[in-house]
């Protein structure tokens, strides 16, 4: 009983961040990037419910704002690592051999790194734009991809109906596309839900770090930096409201996560 | 007055808790044992037969709670008792083994440590002579090199060895009672026979009572005193094993007897209801001749196979080898089939049959080419098959004439796509019938030849049953009206009641559409039931080849004789204890 | 004991393309520069002259496997480029830095597998239970927590709310000096200079950061641990045990943990890779002298040489860890070398 409760509220909060992605500049009640000199860094108050910051802009409506940010950097990432990864994995996992050697080999060089340290060079090589962040953190996530797409297919390849398939006369190649991978997705799809988490993370420590998003851009990680300096002489607010819309944000897409991966894998053991 | 049973269970009831509610595994289930005898406990999947063991020994899962019933052992009563008490007795007085040996043994442990383990904790042995102990058991169980054995780890042991291993840790502290939870299941039959034989004589060297759990009639008759039947949860009969054989008294005894394939029975006899299909409607099962009628056609033989060899390279994972040095001395090639030659006729039906390894599935996937051959001829309705490589052989007509139904019916069947999906494929693909109502027509027809009720066409494998999902990979492999249909175990994954329709249905089959049958099998009875010749395969060669009958009763050769003695029966001459 | 050796020295040769992979990537990254990778190595004080210099010495104006060649050569001489910033060379200021940060990276990590082992096993025998309960939520949260948020809110809670932390500023509060280098690890080098002071200043200031790095760890090792154990107590051997009557504490401890501990194991190396990335975050809000702050700094003022001698020095360390981790696993799961 609880574990749906958490799957419904994990899935509305999911809903909700998707709204405020799509709708956030629409709700803000601010203008995200309007300064005001006469009034930095406010506490909390009706007038501004997550106060001010040193430049007098709202923090409510640029956490709100950023949203839209953070997400499209996590799902362009996510999205170009999934594509990629989950072809190269099936066909290692699928043909196995020479392909799988070589697949494997790239897959394990990328992981001989720390990823996010791999993340700083990739972007430090290509330049500091929104851009090779995301390039940078679909990079290091293609080996998560290419492993699970990899051992899914490999699961699959011997099965009864892939050999069906090949009494049908159907050429290989079909055969991955049409029979073996579709039933990779439910899996791949619980990874891509966490990997989510995981990448908006990568992404805001980067851009916690200086890298990528530039002031005045409203973005989660950057706000944190902002507000870090302030945290010492007790300005907590700056840093807090979009530190927790960065921990919601990403413990809602753990929880979908997990309540994906429970409704997958009963299924298939019944 | 009723005298005290050695293990007394009275009116055990017990529910689990499930995501879909409570379910009754057990209802008021009455058993008893006394000393020295040897109890078997029948039933097919579901009946409840290993819930009622591990309720005795106190190792119910945690989903399960024993609501009823009172269990005692030699006066002490179990039910109920503190988990201290059970540890204690768990091991010293009474014992289980399970299937799956290898998994059932600690794999990062040497087999001899594990047998110590349970010596030392229930103060059989000191620190000093545990170790002499555990390789003395490994020897009782005739495990040869022991004192080197002692040092294995499970996964460098055989599933019998493993089993065996198994055996000695459970006897190790000289129990009373042994229950053992379908202990050859997944084992080969000579292997069988020699594990069941083991455990007879060392349990009746002690006056050891065994609960021997089975869904197989003819071991639990060749090897017990008493049966239990269960179904459903519920003892549907209790008698000595000569008096059920005899004069079965339920009806679900008389069919379980019925289904189970003996060295007498015919494909007729094996009469099966389960709520499927019944009898009659496979009989309403007529399909106009004109759609699929006899074929016609020149050579006498549907297919001749010559010189067939197939050899596989293995590399030798426990010797360690630099990348560079020589191919030769890390490669050894292992022959999986040893030039073999046969031919089929048309219409015929041949067995196939031997233990694991034999050969045989890699026959039958180079038949269906799914394969290539190292070397050797199939000639296929007149034509080399063999010329073409696998992935030529997809692209021509003769694809279609030769089909295969699988062992795994939930492995074999897409569970993305619904039973009509599956079942129209072949027919899209190489009929090239794209036009969604002569699919429709033609699928309808199919499920209708299988004895596929029409509503469950557009189910997905996950609801159907077991025997549902034959079906469908039955009529999948007939939608192209092949010539050459080869079955790989087709029947050993079901219930036996299950088995007995799925058989008759193939064998209607067969003589309605004029098809020729390989049938292969590690099961000689059910073999026998379906096909006049068979072929009894060993280590990549053909040992024997005769009339199905002839073999099973006067095998020539050694090999076929040991596997045919160790095929459990009912022996009505069998010497009570 | 022969195939234990072959095992190991077949792990050890398979670290060797690895190492090329890093090497390899290592370079192309730093050819895939934007401008003149000549004058990122040479450094802010660079002339023009030493510029040419540099360029050939890096060997730019050759083909890309002659390129190649001379990289690996620079490096495995120590020459990893200057820094634009400092001036001095890449691996001495590496170097200099590399305790801080390991002395943070171990502290946090030990921590970590303290508390979430224990954890995870007592949650895996309570299913259900409180514990079970705490576990799995301290699991999800704890995989969601950006460091960065922990470190800061630590630092509020601890230092400017309640003051009982020292002022977030290094390793060492100003008023101290720092013990004499010996190893380069504080904590170490004022036990061995037997200085009780120092070594309470040292602790107080790693406090907070190796618990925001501890609780960055705790999660995957509590879940991994939970789910091992897990797996390892519904499995058919803990089965057999069990029917054997074997003792709680046997089952528990020589048959399911010790099965479940190897994934844990497995795990660890792929925490420590996390880790050394969250040095980075950790040592930003710390402001800790350490490996990871100077790569920050190095790349805001695009000092690319620094940011590559980071990467490689990380890689290296990582590759190393695993390496070890591997052999540990060789030496003691049976069936390791079987699947290949």
């Amino acid at each position: 009983m609880s574990e749906n409760l958490v799957t419904v509220v994990s899935f509305s909060l999911f809903l909700f961040i998707i709204f405020l992605g799509l709708f956030g500049e629409f709700l803000a009640p601010y203008d995200p990037l309007a300064t005001a000199a006469s009034n930095t860094l406010r506490p909390p108050s009706w007038a501004h419910p997550f106060g001010t910051d040193n430049l007098g802009r709202d923090v409510l409506s640029r956490v709100i704002v950023a949203t839209r940010l953070d997400l499209s950097i996590a799902l362009s990432a996510v999205a170009l690592s999934f594509v990629i990864g989950s072809a190269l994995g099936s066909v290692a996992g699928f043909w196995g051999g020479w392909w799988d050697r070589i697949i494997g080999r790239f897959s394990d060089t990328i992981m001989a790194f720390p990823l996010f340290v791999l993340a700083m060079g990739i972007v430090a090589a290509l330049g500091n734009t929104v851009e090779n962040i995301i390039y940078a953190t679909a990079i290091i996530n293609l080996p998560f991809y290419i492993r699970v797409s990899r051992a899914e297919t490999s699961i699959r390849r011997q099965a009864g109906y892939v050999a069906a398939a090949r009494l049908c006369g159907i050429s290989e190649i079909r055969i991955l596309a049409t029979q073996v991978f579709p039933n990779t997705l439910p899996p791949m799809m619980v990874q891509i839900s966490l990997n989510m988490g995981w990448a908006i993370l990568n992404a805001a420590g980067l851009s916690f770090i200086g890298l990528g998003v530039r002031a005045p851009d409203a973005e989660w990680g950057i706000m944190v930096a902002e507000g870090a300096t302030y945290i010492v002489s007790g300005e907590w607010w700056l840093a807090l409201f979009p530190g927790a819309a960065l921990m919601i944000a990403v413990f809602c897409f753990n929880l979908l996560g997990d309540g994906l991966r429970d409704l997958v894998d009963p299924q298939r053991r019944t | 007055m009723k005298h005290e049973h050695f293990l007394d269970v009275n009116e055990l009831s017990v529910e689990f808790r499930t995501r879909n509610g409570i379910v009754k595994a057990l209802e008021k289930v009455s058993i008893h044992v006394d000393k020295g005898e040897v109890l078997g406990i029948v039933g097919e999947s579901g009946s409840g037969k290993s819930v009622t063991a591990y309720t005795i020994i106190g190792l119910l899962d945690r989903a399960g709670l024993a609501t009823n019933g009172k269990t005692a052992f030699d006066g002490m009563l179990l039910s109920g008792a503190k988990e201290a008490l059970l540890s204690d007795l768990r091991g010293r007085e009474i014992s289980m083994i399970f299937q799956n040996p290898r998994a059932a043994l600690n794999p990062i442990r040497p087999v001899g440590k594990q047998i110590e383990d349970v010596l030392l904790r229930h103060v059989q042995a000191s620190r000093h002579n545990v170790r002499k102990k555990a390789i003395d058991m490994l020897d009782l169980v005739k495990i040869v090199d022991c004192k080197r054995r002692y040092w294995s780890y499970p996964f460098e042991l055989s599933g019998g060895m493993c089993q065996r291993v198994m055996i000695a840790i459970a006897l190790a502290c000289n129990p009373r009672l042994l229950i053992a939870d379908e202990p050859t299941t997944g084992l080969d039959v000579t292997t069988q026979k020699a594990t069941m034989d083991l455990i007879q004589e060392l349990t009746q060297n002690r006056n050891m009572s065994v609960i021997l759990i089975t869904h197989d009639l003819g071991m639990a008759s060749a090897y017990c005193d008493r049966l239990v039947v269960m179904q459903k949860g519920k003892i549907v009969e209790s008698a000595p094993v000569v008096k059920i054989f005899s004069e079965p008294q339920h009806s679900y005894t008389k069919k379980l007897i019925a289904a189970s394939p003996g060295p007498k029975s015919q494909l007729a006899d094996l009469i099966a209801t389960t709520g499927e299909m019944s009898e009659a409607d496979i009989e309403q099962l007529d399909t106009p001749m004109q759609q699929f009628g006899q074929k016609k056609s020149a050579t006498p033989n549907i297919l001749e196979v010559f010189n067939l060899v197939k050899e596989f390279t293995v590399r030798d994972p426990s010797r360690f080898r630099l990348p560079w040095s020589g191919k030769i001395s890390s490669h050894q090639t292992f022959r999986a089939v040893d030039d073999i030659s046969f031919s089929l006729k048309r219409g015929e039906s041949l067995g196939l049959v031997g233990e694991s390894g034999c050969g045989k599935s890699t026959t039958s996937s180079i038949l269906t080419r799914l394969l290539d051959p190292t070397s050797g001829d199939v000639i296929f309705d007149g034509e080399n098959i063999t010329s073409y490589s696998s992935v030529q052989f997809a692209q021509i007509p003769q694809r279609a004439k030769i089909q295969m139904v699988f062992q795994d019916p939930t492995d074999s069947l897409n569970p993305r796509y619904t039973a009509k999906d599956t079942i129209a494929e072949p027919l899209k693909r190489l009929l090239f019938i794209k036009k969604r109502e002569a699919l429709n027509e033609r699928v309808i027809k199919l499920a209708k030849m299988v004895g596929l009720p029409e509503n469950l066409l557009t189910r997905f494998p996950h609801q159907l049953s077991g025997g549902q999902k034959a079906r469908v990979g039955i009529a999948r492999a007939i939608s192209v009206d092949p010539l050459l249909l080869i079955l790989d175990e087709p029947t050993s994954a079901l219930d036996v009641s299950v088995q007995a329709v799925v058989l008759q249905l193939l064998d209607k089959l067969k003589r309605d559409l004029g098809m020729s049958y390989i049938f292969v099998s590690h099961d000689l009875n059910v073999v026998r039931l379906l096909c006049e010749r068979v072929m009894v395969m060993n280590r990549g060669k053909i040992v024997e080849t005769g009339r199905a009958d002839d073999v099973l009763k006067n095998p020539q050769e050694d090999y076929t004789r040991n596997l045919v003695s160790s095929i459990p029966h009912f022996e009505p001459n069998k010497k009570v204890a | 004991m022969n195939s234990k050796l072959y095992k190991i020295g077949w792990r050890l040769l398979q670290a060797v393309p690895s190492i090329l992979g890093v090497i390899i990537i290592s370079f192309v990254l730093t050819r895939a520069l934007p401008g003149d990778p000549a004058v990122y190595f040479a450094g802010a004080m660079a002339d023009k002259e030493s510029i040419e210099q540099v360029r050939q010495a890096l060997g730019l104006d050759r083909s890309w496997i002659e390129q190649f060649f001379i990289y690996v050569g620079n490096l495995v001489q120590g020459d990893w480029g200057q820094s634009l910033k400092t001036g001095q060379p890449v691996t001495e200021e590496l170097l200099k830095r590399l305790p801080a940060s390991l002395e943070l990276t171990i502290i946090g990590l030990g921590l970590a597998v303290l508390a979430a082992v224990p954890l995870g096993i007592l949650a895996a025998t309570n299913p259900g239970s409180w514990v079970d309960h705490i576990c799995r939520l301290l699991v999800t949260a704890g995989v969601s927590l950006p460091t960065f948020f922990t470190g800061l809110f630590l630092i509020y809670i601890f230092y400017y709310l309640l003051g009982w932390s020292p002022s977030p500023l290094g390793r060492l509060d100003i008023f101290y000096l720092s013990p004499s280098h010996v190893t380069g690890f504080y904590i170490i080098d004022s036990v061995i200079a037997g200085d009780l002071e120092i070594f309470l200043g040292v602790l107080a200031q790693l406090v907070l950061p190796t618990i925001t790095l501890g609780l960055f760890a705790l999660a995957p090792i509590a879940r991994m641990t939970r789910g091992a154990m897990l797996g390892a107590l519904s499995s058919d051997y803990v089965r057999t045990a069990r029917a054997s009557g074997l003792s709680k504490s046997m089952v528990l401890l020589t048959y399911a943990f010790r099965n479940a501990s190897l994934p844990v194991l497995t795990t660890l190396g792929m925490v420590f890779s996390f880790l050394l990335g969250a040095n980075v975050l950790v040592e930003k809000v710390f402001s800790w002298p350490g490996i990871g702050s100077f790569a920050i700094e190095a790349l805001i003022a695009s000092d690319y040489a620094a940011v590559q001698g980071f990467v490689l020095s990380m890689a290296l360390l990582f590759v190393t860890v695993n390496l070890t981790i591997d052999v540990i696993l060789a030496i003691t799961d049976p069936r390791v070398g079987l699947e290949e």
